[in-house]
């Protein structure tokens, strides 16, 4: 008989280990508010900064003077684009973005001078006393008219099969319209940059201290390995920390002060001072069969960059891409825009370029099912993509359990999320119900009068990770060492916990892998490699796959070695398989990594007399291929279906030829408690093979989701077509404003 | 602007008393009066204005005291308006209502009435039900005091008839007479700026109506052509829709509402209408369950 195999067995899954939901690392601090967030930053001597931003969205600089800004006792330093020590432009992708305006400004908010004093009211009043000499301009407001004079960061078409010839029963042409969303993070921009043995610390709130510092150093002129980034306390981030903001205007202000200078913005500053997520107008017309199997779509789709790159590039990418969502078609004319204007610059923001067509496409599924008398839910798992199936730019789905093969069929992801809903019923109407369970809440503008319920459903497809052949990838660095007797695990990466519960999930991470109770977190800092951003969805398998490679490496060191004898230290740098770029032509290219799927139904009452809106309840399935922290993982579909509603009915940056109408809270309105209904979730795991755990990125897509959900609703309580998110009272009552 | 040659430190003072703090009003007219300071630190923030001085009114006890006047409440104007929500609901109720929706609850621990009406903006939810009911404004100075017809309050956006010097000590308000209501209507169901409200009494002894609107003109308006509206008192049971649909019309007409950021003209009316004709119902309803006819 042969000798048993010694296999290596894993070590116990450790109490708060991956797939428990242990008390997060920072909860405490946060609930209690001792948290040090970067806005409560101080040191001694401190200086205070501020920025003078232009009041025009589009202007030539004739001449700035700032002697009498300089001659109030207590500013120390005022600066102009004269002062910049190196490079004059940064930006994420292209850095085509000023550090302070050399000679023309091209948005309202463009920063223009920053000044360093005692206090932050001096450097306010001593802003207020920079002269600047502006030649007003005509700005360029309009993405259409942008793109058609060829002002546009990318321009990315998707071609597949003969879409201007293929023949449908039933067609749906339509034009909708998505507006400016803010990603309105509660922590405001802020961070102190602290002079240094000949160069710098900056303590700063992002979601990529590495991207930051190859942005910062050449334009201080600085070797980056002269400025050391130590992450300060975020209070939310949700894409707006991806451009910097107070970065390099603070190190500047440092280096020609040789004090430490802080920077804070508040919520005005806040508002003018960070990317939005991008407006889109966007044409689509599909054609189906009488059965409502998709025959062609056609989508002319129009997003507005406003007036610096920042990530449009690559929001463009997933526009258009992502273009019909989670359905099989065969002929498809996508074209997809990213216009240069004078309106805000548009960035980041949780769903990245996979929010607005999702909104288009899915009231196009429900038009269609209106057309042909379809359910909603029919008509989308008649066309659900399934295992084997392309998606319009020729990558095929794939990563999905095939043993979950239905009849002979190969398996659908989407058909299996459709299907959870058969017994979840809708909510039933009660009776007897407060105010504040109305639309309108304690306002008290019904009882019950003009009161009808709507239903509506809404899917969502979300790429996860950097697409497009990035070389994506995270560091992480795991010393094990014998303290007091105990093994205790130190991590150590660069990744920010932007509220995600990052944190927590290496903690995890490490005491299921290595078997350990006690994991410290080392402070996130440049000293370590780079984890990547913050984005995309991508931490979990990212950050994620780094601790648990490094781990694994400490493990099969700790084999070999008692720890007695020292510690046991690895690092890892973790890789997702590589993607394509798209191709410029025909939009072809395996260019997504990860693709995740989100269902909501919601339940909305409308007061149709006066147009205002309570949701009642979201439902929401979402495939997360494996579960890691049901707490954590709760929280983000909550948060992003939030997002969502906020899109769907309430929130928008308001501009009037380029200049933002609503830069505070009083009017850029976020939902509250009164706003959001209890959610009522079924977390489906239908595991990736490829992907640590088999996990499957679960912050962005709720937030694509919810919104047409809610629109859906919101029709279907109308009967009104609606094809502009927010929905405003006014969209259903008295029509649009001209 | 002017304001950045002021110093730096600027005066703060603390009353124990009301002669007191009028004394220091007079003696420092540069001091803006700040209670709940809702309003005015939003401002300072917002840097809308750089006060050189603050009069701090927390210190005045008897401003913080409500008092029964038989036919009518004395609330002093540093009442906050989770108190007034908490305490008045019955004999108020248009007002208890209306304090409900400012802000959020912290809002409402620290916001005043007073300050509502020192601010005086078209929006403040306080207005309309002051107006509808005939509150009166008490403003003392050094020289005495004076009692201002809420009518004649307001006088422009963020203007009121207050003089310099002149402090808001108290807002009486006439007891309910009969059913009230306050509708206000917001883009978001909690926290919210009217986009435009609506605040309805309905006097039984008299067989008047009381309006006021918020939200939807310079001032907080009343809407007296509505006021005048024929109702069967006689035979209540002939009150109908299109009796209540007329009312919403003549409030609707008496708006006098412009387009901005949280919303159109043409919608404030709209609303208006609505509330209106829901408000009559409501109260029409409530009063004839109530008597018995």
């Amino acid at each position: 008989m042969p000798e048993p195999v010694e296999t290596p067995t894993p070590p116990q899954w450790a109490a708060g280990g991956v797939g428990q939901s242990p008390i997060r690392p920072d909860a405490e601090s946060k609930v209690n508010g001792s948290f040090d967030y970067a806005s409560d930053l101080a040191f001694e001597g401190m200086l205070w900064g501020h920025t003078l931003r232009s009041p025009h969205p589009k202007a030539r600089i004739r001449s700035i003077d700032t002697a009498a800004a300089r001659a109030l006792p207590g500013v120390v330093a005022v600066l102009t684009a004269a002062d910049v020590p190196g490079k004059l432009h940064y930006g994420l992708i292209e850095a085509d973005q000023p550090v302070l305006a050399p000679g023309e400004v091209n948005y309202q908010g463009e920063a223009v001078a920053i000044v360093a004093a005692e206090t932050l009211d001096l450097a306010r009043r001593a802003a207020e006393l920079v002269a600047v000499d502006y030649e007003v301009l005509e700005p360029l407001c309009d993405a259409s008219k942008a793109v058609e004079a060829g002002e546009f960061f990318r321009y990315q078409p998707v071609r597949v099969g003969d879409p201007d010839t293929a023949e449908a029963a039933v067609v749906v042409a339509r034009e909708y319209e998505v507006g400016m969303q803010d990603q309105a993070p509660l922590g405001p921009e802020s961070g102190v940059a602290v002079p240094a043995d000949g160069g710098l610390v900056l303590h700063v709130a992002t979601q990529w201290l590495h991207s930051d510092l190859e942005q910062i150093a050449p334009c201080l002129g600085l070797e980056p390995e002269r400025i050391h980034m130590a992450m300060a306390g975020i209070g939310g981030a949700f894409g707006a920390r991806e451009d910097l903001s107070v970065q390099i205007h603070m190190a500047m202000l440092a280096l020609r002060t040789g004090r430490p200078v802080k920077m804070m913005y508040d919520r005005a500053e806040s508002f003018l001072g960070h990317v939005h997520r991008h407006p889109a107008r966007m044409r689509y017309e599909h054609g189906a069969d009488a059965e409502g199997r998709l025959v062609y779509v056609k989508a002319h789709i129009v997003l507005d960059g406003g007036a610096y790159a920042s990530t449009s590039e690559a929001v463009v990418g997933n526009a258009a891409s992502l273009a019909v969502g989670p359905y099989k078609v065969e002929h498809v004319g996508v074209d997809a825009w990213g216009a240069r204007t004078n309106n805000p610059p548009c960035g980041a923001m949780r769903g990245f370029g996979g929010v607005q067509t999702c909104f288009a496409y899915e009231s196009q599924m429900d038009a269609l099912a209106d057309a042909l008398g379809l359910d909603p839910l029919e008509i989308r798992r008649r066309n659900s993509l399934a295992q084997g199936d392309q998606l319009i730019t020729g990558q095929v789905v794939e990563a999905f359990d095939p043993a979950k093969a239905e009849d002979g069929r190969p398996f659908s992801p989407l058909r299996d999320l459709l299907g959870r809903f058969d017994d979840i019923p809708v909510p039933a109407v009660p009776a007897g119900r407060d105010i504040v369970e109305l639309p309108g809440g304690t306002g008290n503008t019904t009882h019950g009068e003009g009161v009808r319920r709507g239903v509506g459903y809404g899917v969502g497809l979300k790429n996860i990770c950097y697409s497009e052949g990035f070389d994506d990838y995270s560091t992480a660095r795991v010393r094990l060492e014998l303290v007091d007797g105990e093994p205790v695990a130190y991590v150590h990466t660069a990744a920010a916990e932007v509220g995600q519960g990052h944190w927590n999930l290496q903690q995890q991470i490490a005491r299921t892998e290595l078997g350990v109770e006690r994991v410290v977190l080392l402070p996130n800092d440049t000293k370590v490699g780079s984890a990547g951003s913050s984005s995309a969805s991508r931490q979990s398998y990212m950050t994620g796959g780094a601790v648990k490679a490094a781990c694994e490496a400490v493990r099969e060191l700790w084999a070999d070695r008692d720890l007695a004898d020292g510690p046991v230290e690895a690092t890892r740098v973790f890789r997702h398989r590589a993607t394509k770029p798209m191709d410029p032509v025909t939009g072809q290219g395996e260019s997504h990594v990860q693709l995740a799927l989100c269902v909501h139904r919601a339940t909305v009452d409308v007061d149709v007399e006066l147009g205002l809106v309570k949701v009642v309840d979201l439902t929401c399935v979402q495939d997360v291929g494996k579960i890691l922290n049901p707490v954590a993982l709760e929280g983000q579909i909550h948060g992003g279906s939030a997002q969502g509603l906020g899109l769907a009915v309430m929130e928008e940056i308001v501009t009037d030829e380029g200049r933002v109408k609503n830069a505070s809270f009083t009017d850029y309105l976020i939902p509250t408690i009164l706003d959001m209904p209890p959610m009522r979730l079924r977390i489906v795991e239908n595991a990736d093979p490829d992907a640590p755990y088999g996990l499957r990125g679960a912050g962005e897509p709720p937030t694509l989701s919810s919104t047409p959900a809610i629109v859906a609703a919101i029709r279907d309580a109308t009967g009104l077509p609606l094809t502009r998110v927010p929905v405003r009272p006014e969209h259903l009552t008295v029509g649009r404003p001209s | 602007m002017s304001s950045v040659a002021a110093p730096a430190r600027f005066g703060f003072h603390r009353p124990a008393a009301v002669d007191e703090a009028v004394r220091l009003l007079a003696e420092h007219p540069e001091a803006v009066p700040v209670a709940g300071g809702t309003d005015l630190m939003v401002a300072v923030n917002y840097r809308h204005t750089r006060p050189e001085a603050m009069l701090d009114l927390t210190g005045l006890a008897e401003l913080r005291e409500w008092t029964d006047e038989g036919d009518s409440v004395r609330i002093g104007s540093g009442v906050p308006y989770a108190r007034i929500t908490a305490e008045l609901a019955t004999v108020l109720p248009g007002l208890a209502a209306a304090a409900r929706t400012v802000g959020s609850p912290q809002i409402r621990n620290r916001g005043t009435l007073g300050g509502n009406l020192a601010t005086a903006s078209p929006a403040g939810d306080g207005h309309p039900p002051l107006l509808a009911t005939g509150a009166t404004v008490e403003a003392v100075s050094v020289d005495g005091t004076r009692t201002i017809p809420i009518g004649e309050f307001y006088l422009g956006p963020k203007r009121s008839a207050l003089k310099p010097g002149e402090l808001i000590t108290a807002v009486t308000v006439p007891k309910a007479t009969g059913p009230q209501q306050f509708l206000k209507v917001g883009t978001r169901n909690a926290m919210v700026i009217a986009v435009c409200s609506f605040a309805l009494a309905l006097d039984l002894d008299t067989r008047r109506l009381g309006t006021g609107i918020g939200s939807a003109g310079p001032v907080p308006l009343t809407a007296p052509d509505a006021e005048r509206l024929d109702l069967p008192w006689t035979d209540p049971a002939r009150f109908d829709d299109a009796l209540a649909a007329e009312f919403g019309r003549r409030v609707a007409a008496a708006a006098r509402p412009i387009d901005d950021v949280r919303g159109t003209a043409a919608y404030r009316r709209h609303a208006l209408a609505v509330c209106a004709a829901r408000a009559l119902r409501r109260v029409w309803t409530a009063a004839h369950e109530r008597t018995g006819r």
